[in-house]
């Protein structure tokens, strides 16, 4: 694992989609999510994924896992494609993961540090010193000392995507995908948490996948930006080309949520 | 294929019904099949390491000893009353020493499976369907397998393990405390003779009999556990059940229902293939 | 020490379980291996069995010695009835083996009332000489339609 949340000249994709279509059945026939849709996502940086509800965001994130399958097109991530992984082929790709789900998805059953000791506990021949170990420091990291024998329903919900991000980077995952990781939570939370990305990035230098319908906060610290509409998607390396695009729809998108964009992103992480 | 129903309008009026009646066919083929799918994995997953013991020990705790109060008092009572009942419609013909035999016969052969059953559906059958179902909406199942964790070796199989194990033990509880209360209402009460009492129960039941009730609390442990827990485990595909914290609570009362009825259904069909 | 309450009384539902299991099996039931120790088997054909059912009782002198074990049809058609007897009941070969009821309509049973021969019958001996099932509905028309001769 490299460093290369600084580097600009590698541009090396670590998932690529390739004419991918997805549809679900609705009221009124098929609706169609992804239609035909091509991009990729550059190794160590950070790819925002945005767009209104109900436009596929969620589902791009499932498909990358194969937790979905798409109708047509291939998936691919290192040049393995996931849409033909089935079993224990799956299983190894996903261990490459990292996921912070939309509500943290914590287990109710188990405590926190439970939680957190899962995957190492299930995946890593580990020792009960060396589980204590190493989930106490990532716990120590995301400043959850102390609250380690709670149930997630005693959490708040900034507490609960913090344990939610701890498990996702126990098994110091290369890609990390995070669904809507700041829905619900209030200004500071929010910017708390995405501190919280940058400081892990910085550190691990995973490549960062964020679904999110949060604009201008999360536009500054994109690296790459993906619009997702009817179907369709935009690629943009810098909030300042949206304003400029083509495309009215994009244009007035921009408008409507970018009021508080920054026009530079220099200011990511800094508060 | 998902879980909504949908008629494309280009189909003229007429022809609607049938389209929407095919369209219901496919859709309970689709799902009969990926349940059977799911038994084969919840059942697969049994044998798959590492052995969950800790979780078993938890699914024991709470399908098998905390329905032990409850299958207790349901046996005693049924058991009495069929104490009661049976010796107001032998003393008729006055074959009071037949009460022993009728009592212990319906008991194992009938009521035993069929009421541990019921229990243990409305019991822990519910509780399953819901936790699964909330664990499914939340997000928790797709967690697991994120992590590569198999959610039937961690999640399902150690309930279906637990209640398959639980289910037939609760019966053969059912049987005895139900037998010990037609005793008490037959022979203590109205004042059956308790060595005739025994001696009819020890010369009508026979081996077959035993093993046609446990076969039965078998079966019906793999029915409850299989819809309760896979109801809860497609809740977000089932056709009509809606969205979010509703879907749950519909698609548990679904699967109550559905798994109350096949359980009766498959008594049927068992006492009428085995017997 | 929750963990190990949650242990405790997981085990004493199963050890309950399996103790019911197991008085269901050896009062109700026969355990073949516990049961037919000390018995061995003896048959008789009869003309008629009518009434007798699998795992009625074998008696002498109104003493329960035993138990039906299979009915079935002979290659000659003749009823032939297999009973497992306790081993201490020496049947001499000149006894005879009959269908009784208890009451009118009580079960039947079979009862086999015992000769003076010195020789026995070993296992898997055969009674040949029976006294069938009373037809009581034949004898009472019978009487009723005065064919009594």
């Amino acid at each position: 694992m490299t460093g290369t949340a600084e580097g600009t000249n590698s541009f090396e994709t670590v998932i690529r989609f390739e004419d991918v279509t997805k549809s679900f059945p609705g009221p009124e026939g098929r609706h169609v999510v992804l239609d035909r849709v091509n991009f990729g996502v550059p190794r160590g940086k950070i790819t925002v994924i945005a767009g209104g509800s109900g436009q596929g965001k969620s589902v791009t994130l499932k498909l990358v896992l194969g937790l979905m399958r798409p109708d047509s097109g291939r998936i691919l991530v290192d040049g393995q494609d996931v849409t033909r992984l089935r079993g224990d082929g799956l299983r190894r790709l996903r261990t490459r993961f990292g996921v912070l789900f939309q509500g943290a998805a914590l287990f109710d059953s188990l405590t926190v540090f439970e939680n957190v000791a899962l995957p190492l506990q299930e995946r890593l021949r580990l020792s009960r010193a060396e589980i204590q170990d190493r989930v106490m420091t990532t716990l120590d990291q995301l400043e959850l000392r102390g609250h380690e024998n709670k149930f997630p329903a005693q959490l708040s919900g900034g507490m609960k995507k913090r344990v939610g991000l701890a498990r996702a980077l126990q098994l110091d995952p290369e890609i990390v995908l995070f669904d809507e990781p700041t829905t619900g939570l209030d200004p500071v939370m929010t910017s708390e948490i995405y501190d919280l990305f940058v400081r892990t990035q910085d550190r691990i230098g995973y490549t960062a996948v964020i679904v999110s319908h949060d604009i201008p906060k999360i536009f500054e610290l994109a690296d790459q930006i993906v619009l997702l509409n009817k179907g369709e998607l935009d690629v943009f390396d810098d909030p300042r080309e949206i304003r400029n695009s083509s495309k009215p729809f994009i244009r007035e998108f921009a408008e409507k949520t970018m009021a508080g964009c920054p026009q530079n992103k220099e200011g990511a992480g800094k508060q | 294929m998902n879980g909504h129903s949908y008629t494309p309008s280009v189909v003229p009026k007429l022809l609607r019904p049938v389209v929407m009646l095919g369209n219901h066919a496919l859709y309970l083929l689709f799902d009969l099949g990926r349940m059977g799918v799911y038994l084969f994995s919840a059942l697969a997953g049994i044998f798959r390491r590492p052995f969950r013991y800790r979780e078993l020990v938890k699914q024991l705790h709470f399908i098998g000893t905390g329905s032990a109060a409850v299958i207790f008092f349901t046996a005693l009572s049924s058991g009495m009353v069929l104490g009661l009942q049976g010796y107001y419609s032998l003393h008729k013909f006055g074959a009071e020493g037949m009460l022993g035999s009728a009592v212990s016969l319906t008991l194992i052969m009938e009521l035993g499976p069929i009421l541990t059953a019921l229990m243990v559906t409305g019991r822990a059958g519910s509780a399953m369907c819901a936790e699964i179902g909330i664990m499914r909406i939340s997000e928790q199942i797709d967690a697991l397998e994120c992590m590569a964790v198999d959610p039937f070796r961690y999640l399902v199989s150690p309930k279906f393990l637990a209640t398959l194990i639980s289910v037939p033990l609760l019966t053969v509880m059912f049987d005895v405390v139900g037998i010990f209360g037609g005793y008490l209402a037959g022979v203590k009460l109205m004042g059956v003779n308790s060595g005739a009492f025994f001696n009819g129960m020890q010369q009508s039941v026979t081996n077959h009999d035993i093993t046609l009730g446990i076969i039965k609390s078998f079966v019906f442990a793999l029915l409850l556990v299989w819809i309760c827990s896979g109801r809860g485990y497609f809740v977000q595909s089932i056709r009509g059940a809606g969205f979010g914290a509703e879907s749950v609570s519909r698609v548990t009362t679904q699967a109550v229902v559905v798994s109350s009825i096949s359980i009766l259904i498959f008594d049927y069909l068992l006492t009428a293939i085995l017997l | 020490m929750k963990n190990y309450f949650v242990d405790a009384t997981v085990g004493i539902f199963l050890i309950t379980g399996f103790v019911a299991l197991g008085w269901l099996a050896l009062q109700l039931g026969e355990v073949p291996w516990v049961s037919n120790a000390g018995t061995y088997q003896l048959r008789a054909e009869f003309d008629n069995i009518s009434g007798v059912k699998s795992g009625a009782d074998v008696q002498v002198a109104g003493v329960k010695v035993g138990s039906v074990t299979k009915l079935e049809l002979s290659d000659d058609f003749y009823a032939m009835v297999t009973m497992k007897l306790d081993r201490k009941i020496q049947v001499p070969v000149d006894s005879i083996a009959s269908v009784k009821s208890q009451g009118i309509i009580g079960d039947k049973f079979i009862q086999i009332t015992l000769g003076g021969d010195e020789e026995i019958f070993s296992d898997d001996g055969v009674i040949t000489d029976t006294e069938s099932a009373v037809d009581l509905e034949s004898l009472i028309s019978k009487f009723a339609f005065g064919q009594v001769k």
